[in-house]
């Protein structure tokens, strides 16, 4: 059993897009303040901040989760994956990237982390995906630019893509 | 929106989550998933002293079948419990009412106990342990036991459960032949807290339907087989005596109207698949 208390803070450590990483963190605190501004990893947005908006979605160990759900302890020995880790390098969009920029599926681009996030995840799990069960995770999102529709397309057309040719530089899990 | 700050244990094992349950009593709160809780930490409408975390006790993500019962642990996730091969035949209403609790992004992290022990009054997984009359067990320090889902549920968000216990696990009973179960609810969005939300299970004898979102708790009915003006006369009488409330998302009206057409769609469905 270990006991953190609520006073002091605790190193936390886990791997970021396939990097070790540490902070010190109060119990209290959210995985997304943790990221944002613990680790300088702006990528992942903050909305709601009750699990409603989906902005700040992330993976853990490759399943999508609200990091403002999640307490920063609770990403200990964890394998977290956000927005910045989805391209192949820095300079480079994924497939589902891509075809989002193609397709218009952003104009803010406030919701947008998190929906590429989850829809990663999704794509991952499901390579075939009906309009159906995209606007599904997509409804997990609250997106108010867009009305949702070039999202549903751009990820029809980059599931399209990603099942002709696996080797495309998406989103390897790390 | 930031939590007030609390302790955080990490159990190893459930003796040691017990003993700091017993410890600290009503100033802990047991965190697993977190998707009901943490949003009330972060809203500030809990703010306990201490969050004892229970996801690193082995072997409480397990789903097991004990001859007529499904067992679910206290650390099995919703997107876990999902993904059961021969959930459609053991459990069909909790195969049809899963896809609607919360939101693919949060079932992976949710967990079946935890939406047990949350208790809104309208979300699925307490309506569908009402309907099919399932149980809850608890566990202290002192003692075990098990509470019927409907003494469970005490009202909103207020259970049978002391403050020294926890869910160590809920229970289903499997499907049995002859009979058929239906799930819908309507909500302003897929993934929402349910406006109402109607459960049906269908024996050779009678109909059972259970309404979440309209009482304080989800409540349950049994009817004979009825059909026709009878059946509808039955569910009006049981959608009046919910005793709706006009709130923020409904009226009283529109609640009962749709226990009144929800209810008789629902138990429509679970006739025609019947097993």
């Amino acid at each position: 059993m270990s006991h953190l208390s609520a006073a002091t803070r605790h190193r936390v450590a886990f791997t970021l897009n396939g990097r070790p990483v540490s902070l010190e963190a109060e119990p209290r605190l959210l995985a997304s303040d943790a990221l944002r501004h613990g680790l300088g990893a702006t990528g992942t947005h903050v909305g709601c901040e009750h699990g409603v908006c989906g902005a700040c979605t992330i993976q853990i160990d490759g399943v999508p989760a609200r990091a403002c759900l999640t307490l920063a302890v609770q990403l200990e020995g964890r394998k977290v994956r956000t927005v910045e880790g989805l391209g192949p390098a820095a300079d480079r969009l994924s497939v589902l990237q891509a075809s989002f920029r193609r397709h218009h599926a952003l104009q803010c681009g406030f919701c947008t982390a998190g929906i590429l996030v989850s829809l990663d995840a999704f794509l991952h799990e499901q390579p075939h995906p009906s309009e159906e069960e995209l606007r599904i995770v997509v409804g997990g999102h609250l997106c108010r630019c867009t009305g949702y529709t070039p999202i549903i397309r751009a990820t029809l057309e980059a599931a399209e893509q990603l099942r002709s040719d696996p080797s495309l530089p998406d989103s390897s899990h790390v | 929106m930031k939590p007030a700050a609390f302790d955080f244990i990490r159990a190893g094992n459930l003796s040691e989550a017990l003993d700091a349950l017993g410890q600290y009593g009503s100033d802990a709160r047991i965190i697993a998933g977190g998707q009901s809780l943490m949003p009330m930490l972060n809203m500030r409408l809990a703010k306990p002293a201490v969050l004892i975390d229970v996801m690193g006790i082995p072997g409480l993500d397990a789903v097991r079948r004990e001859g007529d019962t499904i067992v679910i642990s206290a650390g099995v996730r919703q997107a876990a419990l999902m993904q059961r091969p021969n959930l459609a035949s053991e459990l069909p209403l909790l195969a049809a009412a899963l896809p609607w609790l919360g939101h693919y992004q949060t079932r992976t992290r949710g967990t079946v106990c935890g939406s047990a022990a949350h208790a809104d009054p309208s979300a699925e997984i307490p309506l569908c342990l009402v309907a099919l009359d399932g149980e809850v067990r608890l566990r202290s320090r002192k003692r075990s036991r098990r509470v019927k889902a409907g003494d469970f549920f005490v009202g909103m968000m207020v259970t049978d459960k002391a403050d020294d216990e926890l869910i160590e696990a809920v229970t289903f009973p499997v499907s049995k032949p002859g009979s058929g179960h239906a799930f819908k609810e309507v909500a302003r969005r897929h993934g929402d807290f349910a406006i109402v939300g109607c459960a049906a299970l269908v024996t050779p004898d009678a109909i059972h339907l259970a309404v979440a979102g309209v009482a304080d708790k989800p409540q349950r009915r049994s009817f004979p087989l009825l059909d026709g003006s009878a059946l509808s006369d039955a569910l009006n009488a049981f959608a009046w005596d919910l005793d709706a409330r006009d709130d923020y998302h409904a009226t009283a009206r529109l609640r009962r109207d749709l226990v009144r057409s929800l209810g008789r769609d629902t138990i429509k469905e679970a006739l025609s698949c019947r097993t």
